[in-house]
């Protein structure tokens, strides 16, 4: 626009180079997207000036989908294809997944990970948490103008490989450059440690919708080191949630509930326990599918007492993680309090009991994870030199193989610094083995029953030898991500094979480019709406703008110029109703051109009213 | 600063700058450390190339590993017998003095009973007895490897510690199911 880029001098109209990236929370309840801007992390709105996306997705039978408010709004009208929690699904198999009897999907069990039949086709969780990522991606470039160059995506710091690996794959078909899968409490951490300055040993306990984590961090000297970590990852506030619902099934003599009402009870349930934060009691009433009519009333006490134990889960593994860390409760110094559940009074009661201090709740609970990845996602784009900070997180799950018996030995024990990597040789125990299997374990139990599988792969080629001559050495690597590769070589011979082994649960290459195939006809179609919206928005500006600059300058032209733009400005408001992108854009720039000798009129009489009572010698210094 | 690459093949008391000693400045390990992550961790180079991430993972995966074993007394007077060429024959040498064995005989025994009887206070007690034996084995092994160059004695004090370490996590695991 011609007539706009007058810019003071001494400011230049374009601005800085500065790498967009993003810090983004998928959460299991709700999504945030935050950036930092002129050196403050800040969390983006969408258009309505909502921070929070609910982490709902909605598909419906003509291929086109809701995500967010909208999906949220008809859950209990469309539960079977309105997904909420999905975060609970991420790198789990069905009998992962406990109570799905009480969720009104229609899983499909596929091997590795679970997936849902909805309206819109068979979608697995990656794929629908992508389309909550593809939201947020797109109101970050929006909202930033332009193309981000990588965002950080927070994951709970007890994730597996599983769900660890399965939020990557989400993140790269939402077309997001991962810059690191960051650990969410030790993102709260960076953006409440940064913004006090603190030394010490912190706990962060961070209890969402449906994940808990607690970790236990020693600041010092710009140097966040996580000490060990600990949690629970299908116990959040949807668990909650579940108990007042089950209680409302026993106060009310239900059983047997269609979908929709099972969703609408769960609805009525969350609403009831936010209420319980400011009030006494919840009145909880509800007009079911049949007719009947739902009315109990709900007290505190009662929620308490009903939650009693899903509180113990959390403080037992907080003793755990203290443990580890070789720390007592009271050589803490502060207690971090992250998710929206912590806003609970029993939940800020019982760690406040636990580690006998008050904690700190002065940052957003529902932000601060978002703030702490957008930092750290600045510092990774390569905007600002790390120099200040460094941050040494831990795997939080111990790593072994399948010995003989069905026994793990483990190969890298939990809360050790990543990256890390542990070689182990192994040798045939048959004469002329030329291969053999090897199981890769994550978990802290003796058996591998107990244990989740991650990759279970064979080594052949191994050559001929008597048993125990031959030496097979296999290299477990852990990289920032938490994330596992696996390779192995054969030592004895000169002929060396090495494999690279891809976890058997997470998505192949192929896989993730079929699906990017897939969604590829969606996103044009997506894409030139967008670029439609934004032509049409361009056009409204210059419209305004041409005619402010007439009524004030108007004078400048003769009447046949004046007429030549108002003739422009009537083909820009003519085709901006349509739907045909390419015209609107025609009709911009000969709109453009046409008052460019108005707008070269415009600035020489800025400047000439500039210039005005200076003499030259006063400009020249 | 950041340059992804260190000299992975020289041994971890060259790469951390310090003395070849069992007896070791921890501050000066930790200091170290940390100097040494905010150069070649991964955090400093994600925005560079796929190359330079490698290298960034290799060096910075090798400095964990040297950490964790300079940290560990065990494991370091294993590595430092290793650097020496002393085998600790963990897996094959059992041959220890019969007064130590009857010793770790009865602790374990010790141990089955409180995990039997769920009585924590033994627990505890074991736990301190356990950390307090492994203290004095430690100042032997300073001894034999700093002062009297005793490498196959100082091999048997790292079996000694070893079953120490065994029995250490033997109890972590007993609280976690006393305490679950």
């Amino acid at each position: 626009m011609a007539l706009l880029q007058i810019s003071e001098p001494g400011l230049s109209a374009a601005p800085h180079q500065h790498r967009l990236a993003v810090g983004i929370d998928l959460g299991t309840t709700n999504s945030l997207v935050a950036t930092v801007r002129n050196g403050i992390s800040v969390v983006l709105n969408d258009d309505d000036g909502s921070a929070l996306l609910p982490s709902v997705v909605r598909y419906l039978a003509d291929g086109s989908l809701q995500v967010g408010l909208a999906a949220q709004a008809v859950q209990s009208e469309d539960p079977q294809n309105t997904i909420v929690s999905v975060k609970r699904f991420m790198g789990r198999g069905l009998k992962d997944v406990g109570e799905v009897v009480d969720l009104p999907y229609r899983f499909v069990d596929t091997p590795g990970m679970l997936q849902l039949r909805t309206a819109g086709g068979v979608k697995s969780p990656v794929e629908v948490s992508a389309e909550i990522l593809k939201v947020l991606r797109d109101r970050a470039e929006r909202s930033l103008g332009g193309e981000l160059v990588g965002a950080v995506i927070t994951v709970p710091a007890y994730f597996d490989d599983a769900q660890r690996q399965a939020t990557k794959d989400a993140a790269k078909l939402a077309g997001l450059n991962v810059l690191r899968l960051l650990n969410e409490p030790t993102a709260a951490a960076i953006a409440y440690g940064l913004d006090n300055a603190s030394e010490g040993v912190y706990a962060v306990y961070d209890l969402g919708g449906g994940t808990f984590d607690i970790s236990i961090l020693r600041l010092s000297k710009g140097v966040f080191e996580v000490l060990a970590t600990n949690g629970d990852s299908a116990l959040g506030g949807d668990d909650f949630d579940q108990r007042i619902y089950c209680w409302v099934l026993e106060q009310a003599g239900l059983s047997q509930l269609g979908v929709n009402d099972v969703r609408l009870l769960l609805t009525h349930a969350r609403t009831a326990k936010e209420q319980l934060t400011e009030h006494m009691q919840a009145q909880i009433t509800a007009v079911l599918s049949g007719g009947e009519l739902v009315d109990v009333t709900l007290t505190r006490e009662a929620f308490y007492d009903m939650t009693r134990n899903l509180l113990a889960r959390t403080i037992q593994p907080t003793r755990k993680a203290l443990r580890d860390a070789g720390l007592g409760a009271d050589e803490v110094r502060g207690v971090v309090m992250v998710g929206g559940s912590t806003r609970m009074p029993q939940v800020q009661r019982a760690v406040a009991d636990f580690f006998k201090q008050t904690p700190l709740t002065n940052l957003d609970p529902d932000k601060v994870v978002a703030l702490g990845a957008a930092i750290q996602a600045n510092v990774l784009a390569g905007n600002r030199s790390a120099d200040d900070w460094l941050l040494l997180d831990v795997i939080p799950l111990s790593l072994g193989i399948e010995t003989m018996g069905g026994l793990t030995e483990k190969i890298i024990p939990r809360n050790s610094t990543i990256p890390t990597a542990r070689a182990q040789e192994f040798t045939t125990y048959k004469d002329g083995q030329t291969a053999m299997s090897i199981h890769v374990m994550q978990g802290e139990r003796e058996l591998v029953s107990d244990c989740r599988s991650l990759a279970q792969f064979a080594l052949r080629g191994i050559p001929p030898m008597v048993a125990g001559a031959a030496r097979i050495r296999v290299t477990f690597q852990v990289d920032a991500d938490g994330l596992l590769s696996v390779s192995a070589r054969e030592m004895t011979t000169g002929h060396e094979s090495s494999i690279a082994v891809k976890p058997s649960y997470g998505l192949s290459d192929e896989e993730i480019t079929q699906m990017l195939k897939d969604s590829a006809q969606h996103a044009r179609d997506d894409m030139q709406a967008r670029a439609l919206r934004e032509q049409q928005v361009e056009a409204r500006q210059l419209l305004e703008a041409v005619d402010a600059a007439l009524q004030e300058d108007g004078d400048l032209l003769d009447a046949d110029g004046r007429a030549a733009i108002r003739a422009s400005m009537e083909g820009v408001r003519f085709l901006l109703e349509g739907a045909d992108q390419s015209a609107i854009k025609r009709a911009v720039e000969a709109l453009n051109q046409a008052t460019l000798p108005f707008a070269q009129a415009r600035m020489d009489k800025s400047v000439s009213s500039a210039l005005k009572g200076h003499k030259m010698s006063d400009l020249e210094s | 600063m950041s340059d992804p690459a260190i000299d992975l093949k020289q041994d971890f008391f060259t790469l951390f700058d310090l003395p070849r000693r069992f007896k070791l400045d921890d501050v000066a390990l930790d200091q170290r450390y940390r100097d040494l992550q905010s150069q070649v961790h991964p955090d400093k180079s994600a925005h560079l190339s796929d190359a330079e991430q490698r290298l960034a993972m290799q060096s910075s995966t090798r400095v964990n590993e040297g950490y964790q074993i300079l940290r560990n007394p065990l494991r370091r007077g294993r590595y430092l017998l290793s650097l020496y060429g002393v085998d600790t024959q963990e897996e094959n040498n059992t041959a220890m003095p019969m007064d130590f064995l009857m010793q770790q005989m009865e602790m374990r025994e010790a141990l089955q009973e409180a995990v039997d009887t769920q009585d924590l206070d033994t627990l505890d007690e074991l736990s301190d007895t356990t950390r307090d034996e492994t203290r004095l084995l430690q100042q032997e092994l300073a001894e034999q490897l700093d002062f009297k160059q005793a490498f196959v004695e100082a091999a048997g004090t790292v079996r000694k510690l070893r079953f120490l370490e065994k029995l250490a996590e033997e109890i972590a695991d007993a609280y976690d199911e006393l305490d679950p």
